[in-house]
This record gives structure tokens, sequence and C-alpha cells, in this order.
């Protein structure tokens, strides 16, 4: 579904990705792991082309996506979650949703009522400003606004953030119903535990570079990789 | 000073206030939409009342044509806006906003000359209509009609755009474009038709204002850097993008207007100012919520 082959991705004048290469197949979860600062967010901003590589291809159902703008990408399938939720503040839940609808001409795709239905919280708040929710609310909104473009890949960055445990493993289950509804996922993630638990397949991203891949069971195994690059 | 001086001031003070609402809630939602201080937003009100003035003359300066050039010459602005959106602005937008300044300032005189060479240097007028002349007595004082007409369609102004940005999909994406841009474009939505609706609707309230006070003042070049800086004064008094920031704004600055008129004729000038001032040094970002 989705293939990103050697891109290379600047701020300004300094070099974050050297040469990333990564691959997610169709209803696949596949986990970005890193520490902080390793490249995981410029690695899903570069996919979502809000800071478009330099150099190297991204090929999104065998069609080379690199250089396109974020809207093009968002309507060709692509959803995203920032990892700063980046929830629209001055908007109601129900707004923030509202303009991130994406009419599908079957009448399957999403809609508010389906988001709902996956959180429930939400549909409890649907008038509340989106400035006024708690960070554990604020990332439902934002997995709820992704899904309402009707995503096929989903690109989620650090959903479990700041979140007490007890919601880690509510949002866990979340993010396994969307993957039963066929979605594919493409995680960033620091919390090791919680990506090992949800994902079949493993990257490990360290300065700016791709250091290992392979399945999770795989990487469950190997505790000098995870000292080495994870520090767990 | 009795009573009825007194409220005919107050309502001669909120219908100007009215004109300047207009005025401002164009400059203001593009400020907070686009981030763009637009300096030009004056010159565009000068050309709705000299379009005002030419669509009423060529209809013969009847009743009907000034209800017409009211309706006709916002939309003569918007379609100005539009070209120079599409042509200009949306090429700029990510430029920091002393680059955005000096560019308006730059549209600004370009559109007074272009403003010179097709209306001349005259002083041009415009009929209200029979129906808005002569005047009405309210609470013992006296008003003129047109006065009291703005006085009616300024809350009608408000109460669109109340509408608009708070119950249309392109307001809702307006107020969200207004705090986060790049996610905007993330969830699908093309910003730059959003922003390029955005221009053109502050610009058409430009075009409307010019429209509306066509028959109270002599239309002339000059009245642009008239209205820009009490039209920026207001915006920040009110709070940077924020078109209800706007409107107390508007009627702080229009009633200390026409107070000063009664209380100190010849200096009157100088009470919006000293309103102003006092507002930012017990509000520095404004009166309302700023988007900024």
């Amino acid at each position: 579904m989705l293939e990103v082959e050697g891109i290379h991705t600047y701020y300004g004048l300094s070099h974050i990705l050297f040469g990333v290469t990564l691959k997610v197949e169709r209803g696949e979860i596949v986990c970005l792991l890193g520490r902080n600062g390793a490249g995981k967010t410029t690695t899903l901003k570069s996919i979502m082309g809000l800071t478009p590589p330099k150099q190297g291809s991204i090929r999104f159902k065998g069609e080379e996506i690199s250089g396109m703008e974020p809207y093009l990408l968002a309507r060709k399938g692509i959803g995203y979650v920032p990892d700063d939720r980046r929830i629209f503040a001055d908007l109601t839940v129900g707004e923030n949703l509202e303009i991130a609808a994406r009419q599908l001409k079957e009448e399957q795709g999403w809609s508010k009522e389906k988001v709902y239905e996956i959180f429930p919280a939400l549909r409890d708040i649907e008038h509340r400003k989106g400035g006024c929710l708690s960070g554990g609310e604020q990332k439902m909104l934002a997995i709820a606004r992704a899904l309402m473009g009707n995503p096929d890949l989903l690109l989620l960055d650090e959903p479990t953030e700041g979140l007490a445990p007890v919601l880690v493993h509510a949002l866990e289950e979340k993010i396994k119903k969307l993957k039963e509804a066929g979605l594919t996922v493409l995680l960033a993630e620091q919390n090791v535990r919680s990506a090992l638990r949800l994902s079949d397949h493993g990257y490990i991203i360290d300065n700016g570079q791709i250091r290992y891949q392979g399945s999770i069971e795989e990487l469950k195994e190997n505790e000098e990789v995870r000292k080495k690059y994870l520090l767990v | 000073m009795d009573f009825a001086s007194l409220s005919t001031q107050l309502l001669v003070g909120l219908s100007r206030a009215m004109i300047l609402f207009i005025v401002c809630a164009g400059l203001s939602f593009i400020l907070g939409v686009l981030r763009v201080p637009n300096i030009a937003h004056g010159s565009l009100y000068m050309i709705g009342a000299f379009a005002a003035y030419s669509i009423f003359t060529h209809l013969g300066s009847s009743s009907s044509g000034f209800w017409l050039a009211l309706i006709l010459a916002p939309l003569v602005v918007a379609l100005v806006s539009l070209v120079a959106e599409r042509a200009l602005f949306c090429h700029l937008y990510q430029r920091e906003h002393l680059m955005l300044l000096l560019f308006t300032f730059a549209l600004m005189l370009i559109l007074d000359d272009l403003v010179k060479i097709t209306w001349g240097p005259e002083y041009c007028s415009v009929l209200a209509p029979n129906i808005l002349r002569g005047s009405v007595s309210m609470f013992g004082a006296s008003l003129p009609r047109y006065n009291l007409f703005l006085l009616i369609v300024g809350p009608l102004v408000a109460i669109f755009l109340w509408l608009f940005v708070n119950k249309t999909k392109i307001g809702k994406i307006s107020r969200a474009a207004a705090v986060d841009r790049e996610m905007v474009g993330a969830v699908g939505i093309n910003v730059s038709w959003v922003f390029a609706a955005a221009f053109v609707i502050g610009c058409f309230l430009a075009g409307l204002g010019g429209a509306l006070v066509a028959p109270t003042v002599s239309i002339c070049l000059g009245m642009d850097h008239d209205i820009i800086i009490e039209a920026f004064l207001i915006v920040t008094i009110g709070g940077l993008g924020n078109i209800w920031g706007a409107l107390v704004g508007s009627l702080i600055f229009g009633v200390t207007h026409s107070f000063g008129v009664l209380l100190w004729p010849q200096f009157a000038i100088v009470f919006p100012y000293a309103a102003v001032v006092i507002v930012l040094l017990l509000r520095p970002r404004g009166l309302l919520k700023s988007v900024w």
C-alpha cells in the first residue's frame, strides 16, 4: 500500500532523514519505533507532504506521491493524526468532524454517527469546543477527525503519548477495531510495549536512519536491538 | 446640553459605527483567516464608493439606481479582490508580516492611482433614495432617515456574518484555518480556495461599506487613508481577527467621536483616539480574544 524509498528530508538547512525506507502492506499495522528526535514525526510528515522530502520516492497504492499537496493526499486516502493533536480549538467537536468529512460515492464511508460508535465519549461532548477537551479526548477526536476523510491508510503519531495507562489500553482496543474495519496503520511510537502489542511489523529509526526492521516476534526476541536503540 | 441632542448624537454615532463595523469586520476576517494586514482594504472601500457613484449616475440618479448600486458596487469590489488574490496574494501567504504590510501598502498606492485615472480627482456624490431622505423623530430627537437605515443594515450584516461563520461549512473551515491552516490541508481541504473565498468576502464587506457611506459623504481620493487608519485601530482594540471585536471597537470609536462633537467640537477627532489609547493601556491585546 505504501512504499517509502530512500527519502531525505530537511528542516531548513538541517538534514533530518537520511534515506529512510519502509513499506506498509494493506491491512497491516506497522510501527515505527524510536526515541525522541529520532525522526518518527518527520517521517510521517514527509509522507503526508507537510515536510516534503528533497530526495527519494514515496508511492501510495502504486502511485508516486512525493511532492504532492497534503490536501490531495488526504483525498487519495491518507489520514493523518499528528502527535500534538492539532484540534481546531475554536470549533466544537462536531464541527471538527464535519469539516473533515469527505463524501464517498458509496454509502459505506465514515460518518459522524459511525465515528461516535467507535468513540462514544465524543458523542457526549459534541457541542464542546475543541480547545476545552482533555488530552485523551483530543487524541480520540484527532483520530476520529482523520477517519471522517475515509482513509485507507492512517498515519498515527504517538497516539498514546501523555495518556494514563488505562486510557492507553482503551485506545489500543480502538486501534485494533480500526484494523478489523480494514484500515492500514502506520504507527509512530515511543511506547514500545503498546506498539509491540498492536503491530504486525516493526521498524526502528534512530538519527534519521532505519536501523532495524522485522516482524514483531523477531523484535520481541531481539533484546539487544531494543536495548541499543530504544533503551528497553 | 439637552436630552434630545444627546440622543441624536448617540444615534448618529451608532450609525457611523455601523459603517465602520462593516468595513472592519472584513479587515478583521482577512486578518484572522489569512493573517494578512491588508492596508489596501481602505482602497477597496473607496472603490466601492466610486463604483456606487458610477452605477448610480449611469442609472439616471434614480432611487432604484441607488439600490442597484448598493448591491452591485460591493460585487465589483469582490471581483477586483478576486483578481488580486489569484494573481498576487495567493503567492505571498507564506511571507512574513512585514513583507505583506509593504506589499499591501504598494497595492494601495497602485489602486489609488487607478481610481484617479478612472474617476478623476473631482468630488462625487450619491443621493439617497427618496424614502431615505429627511428625518424622523425618535425619543424627542430628530435623526436623518439614512442614519436610521444604517442602524438597521449594520445589525443585519452582523447576523449574516454570524450565520456565515458559525453555520456554513466554509465559515467553519475559515475558523479552523485561522488557527491551523496546515492541518486544514491535512484533512483534505484545498486551503488555497478557502483563502480566496475568505479574502473575497472580506473585501466585499469593504465595498459594501463604501457603497453605504456614499450618500453621506463626498466621495473623493483620500477617503481610503482616513478609514484605513481608523479601521486598523478598531481591529486592534477589538482583538485582531475577531469579527465581534471589530463590532465592539467600531461602537467605541463611533460613539466617542459623536460625543466628542458635542463636548468639544474643535477637538472631536481626539476623543476616539484617546479611547483607543485607554483601551490599549488596559488591554494591550484587545478587548476580545485575538486569534493572533
